[in-house]
């Protein structure tokens, strides 16, 4: 068997259905042997970051490997930012890159780049091949890697000698890796203590994050239960929303610098926090020194390098998190553990208070459609069908996160830890062709959709009905935000000049434009979108000068939190926080 | 844990003897910041191919332990250690020093050179090479009374190191 047929019939073993991919030189006797067999479907994109962030949508709504394929080069430097966002983001990926031959690696030969030596730092593992006979076992090991523990991006480089010289192929079952053996159920001990401190607990919060999402469908089932069992507050992190459902009178919100008022205050004024599946993140810790100073802390997480990085905790617990919510769970009830009933419900009067102050409220308006209304309708109109939302990175992004509530995990995929521009639309397009019958929507901004728009073509040719929402500002928002709190409204390069019209060009690309300037027209526009069984673009115009709030300042404390507009004057952002990003 | 002292911990990690190993685990220590004081390298199971890389490097308790957590997280990793809290070990560098000079000096040098029980290696009319055995500051000490006596070069191993007694590390 040559190297190309092996590393086909890996992937079939390993359960492929789908490749995103990108022809080139030094894959082509891999293109070859795609063409001579039809178990396995090629997607031909635009663009190789487009393949990488495809497989991440189609990863990340079906919790399969997504794959990935492409030539030497230029076609691996072109996936590296898409590697590197499923990293930060773990999400299992492999990515066939092809290569040189040996005899001309280190040689400078055409399309010849270091790709293991790049890719390093942004995979989870990476493997360069250079004897056919290993081909099958690297990508068994590579799957195996990819999806097992803290699940991340996988690179397997392959020299064209490799792919064409033969050699034989070993099944899945006879690939057993030396090393790599990921804790999945956590400590009983850590665990029974983390129980006794929660019983405990007067002010408690449950703080989750994308591990929850990545543990699959019964971890937040179960972590639901508990949740509900224990009746303690939960906020979640831009990652994890849908890991607890959005619309449960127990949830907080999202927490964070565009968390909510109510999330943000539990966090800060807590006595235990359970954190489960986050990793503290500055963009949910603000001021490391402020961050939740009463609270004993609690960690749950797959990833022994996430405990004690930034914050550190009281009881560590390193383990899947549905494993362990489970045992949690059963031991709270074989202990008979019972919160506290009567702090918990002095606690819950000071949250309702800070609900109260309705810090999601903005200044509704007739005359031009606010980007939140946009949401808000957005998700009003469409939350009862089998929807799927994906995001650039920006304003939109963050309004989608506040606004529009997921109720269960897998349906919400945004770029977070990377924050890459250009996400969405490929990202939508692999969500797509896994769920090809549900509703599919990018919320865009009309500066990120311009990244990777080229996918449009992608939509297209395999009649992919994904809806493009632009929330149209003429702005990089959040830069334009940013230079507003931080830079004197010195607005340097972020105004979106000589936009193209995106009704024609939706039209240019064989899928159909619509456009909103008015908020009445605004259900219906989107009422269209979602009835035609086309890929659509919806400009949606929205007030320009619309800031994102509540926020928390760069170097702020949980507690320091700007409201909105009045607060931003009343308040005046430290320099301090300038220097951060 | 809070801690913010900074202290210096030898860390010795066995890892696959595979293509790419040393520059995963340089690549950690660059890319995140971390100090390398010194690190050697060599197999040491040919049978199983296993190396063991040797570590020293200083920093926070949160630093070394995120350090330590860091490097358990690369796939070809099997065991990684920290000699200078689990139990007691020993840790030994060669050092190959060149001096060069005559008359007094060169004598002086001879008779240093006796006291560290460091050893000739290679000499000339007007040159010695010793060799050095022991501990950093030993070497460290030797290598500064060499100074004024003609010191010339200085070639040093880094740090190899090994937990006391019967158990392995």
């Amino acid at each position: 068997m040559t190297g190309a047929e092996m590393v086909l019939k890996a992937l079939v073993d390993q359960g492929v259905e789908v490749i995103f991919g990108y022809p080139g030189g030094a894959v082509l006797p891999l293109y070859d042997e795609l063409f001579k067999q039809n178990r396995l479907r090629h997607v031909l994109v635009r663009h190789e970051q487009a393949a990488v962030h495809a497989a991440e949508g189609y990863a990340r709504s079906t919790g399969k490997v997504g794959v990935v394929l492409v030539t030497s080069g230029p076609g691996a430097t072109n996936a590296v930012t898409g590697l590197l966002d499923a990293m930060c983001d773990s999400v299992p990926l492999v990515c066939l890159t092809g290569q040189v031959p040996t005899h001309l690696i280190g040689n400078d030969a055409f399309q010849e780049a270091d790709t293991t030596g790049i890719t390093r730092p942004c995979t989870k593992h990476n493997y360069l091949v250079k004897d056919t006979n290993q081909v099958a076992r690297v990508v068994h090991e590579a799957f195996y890697v990819a999806r097992t523990g803290r699940p991340g991006p996988v690179v397997i480089d392959l020299p064209k000698d490799v792919l064409v010289g033969k050699g034989t192929y070993a099944g899945p079952a006879k690939v057993k890796h030396k090393t790599y053996r990921p804790q999945v159920k956590g400590d009983i001990k850590a665990i029974e203590e983390a129980l006794k401190l929660m019983a405990h607990a007067k002010r408690p919060i449950f703080y989750i994050g994308g591990g929850v999402v990545n543990s699959g469908q019964a971890a937040s089932q179960l972590l639901t239960q508990f949740v509900h069992t224990t009746g303690f507050p939960c906020t979640q992190t831009l990652m994890g929303l849908g890991g607890f459902p959005g619309s449960d009178p127990q949830s907080l919100g999202m927490v964070g610098m565009h968390g909510t008022y109510e999330a943000n205050m539990s966090m800060h004024d807590c006595d235990v926090m359970i954190c489960i599946g986050a990793r503290f993140d500055d963009r949910v810790t603000g001021r490391i020194n402020a961050f939740a100073p009463h609270a004993k802390k609690i960690h749950v997480d797959i990833d022994p390098s996430s405990i004690n990085k930034n914050v550190a905790v009281d009881i560590a617990i390193v383990g899947d998190v549905a494993h362990v919510v489970e045992d949690m769970m059963k031991l709270w009830k074989a202990k008979q553990l019972r919160a506290d009933d009567r702090a918990l419900k002095a606690w819950w009067g000071q949250i309702e208070k800070w609900r109260a102050r309705d810090c999601l409220r903005f200044g509704a308006s007739n005359k031009v459609i606010k980007p939140q209304y946009a949401i808000q309708r957005l998700y009003e109109l469409t939350r009862s069908r089998d929807t799927y939302i994906t995001t650039e990175v920006g304003q939109h992004q963050m309004w989608a996160a506040q606004f529009y509530k997921f109720e269960e995990p897998g349906r919400w995929m945004t770029s977070g830890g990377l924050g890459t521009m250009g996400y969405g639309l490929p990202s939508a397009m692999g969500v797509q062709i896994a769920h090809p019958d549900s509703l599919v929507i990018d919320i865009a901004g009309e500066a990120s959709i311009q990244m990777n728009i080229q996918e449009m073509s992608t939509l297209a040719q395999y009649r992919l009905p994904v809806k493009v929402f632009i929330l149209n500002n003429q702005y990089m928002g959040m830069v334009r935000q940013w230079q507003e709190l931080l830079h004197g409204g010195r607005y340097s390069e972020s105004y979106s000049a000589a936009l193209p019209d995106f009704v024609k060009l939706a039209e240019a690309y064989g899928a159909v434009g619509l456009k909103a300037e008015k908020v009445d027209e605004l259900d219906g526009v989107i009422e269209q979108m979602m009835a035609v069984n086309k890929p659509v673009i919806v400009d949606c115009r929205v007030d320009p000068a619309e800031n994102c709030f509540p926020m928390i300042p760069s170097g702020a404390a949980h507690n320091e939190m700007l409201l909105g507009p009045e607060d931003e004057a009343e308040k005046p952002i430290s320099e301090d926080g300038m220097v951060l990003v | 844990m809070q801690t913010q002292e900074i202290r210096r911990h030898t860390i010795s990690i066995l890892v696959d003897n595979e293509a790419g190993v040393l520059a995963r685990v340089i690549g950690l220590f660059s890319g995140r910041g971390y100090n390398i004081e010194s690190l050697t390298v060599a197999e040491v199971d040919t049978r199983e191919q296993l190396s063991r890389i040797t570590i020293v490097t200083s920093g926070t308790l949160m630093i070394i332990e995120q350090i330590k957590a860091q490097l358990r997280r690369l796939v070809p990793v099997h065991k990684v250690s920290d000699l200078t809290i689990e139990g007691p070990s020993v840790s030994r560098e060669l050092a190959l020093v060149k001096v060069t000079g005559a008359g007094e000096k060169r004598v002086e040098s001879l008779r240093i050179a006796d006291i560290f029980r460091a050893r000739v290696v290679d000499s000339t009319n007007e040159s010695f090479v010793f060799e050095i055995v022991g501990a950093t500051d030993k070497l460290d000490a030797f290598i500064r009374l060499m100074e004024p006596l003609g010191l010339m070069d200085v070639s040093r191993t880094g740090v190899v190191a090994i937990a006391r007694g019967p158990n392995p590390i």
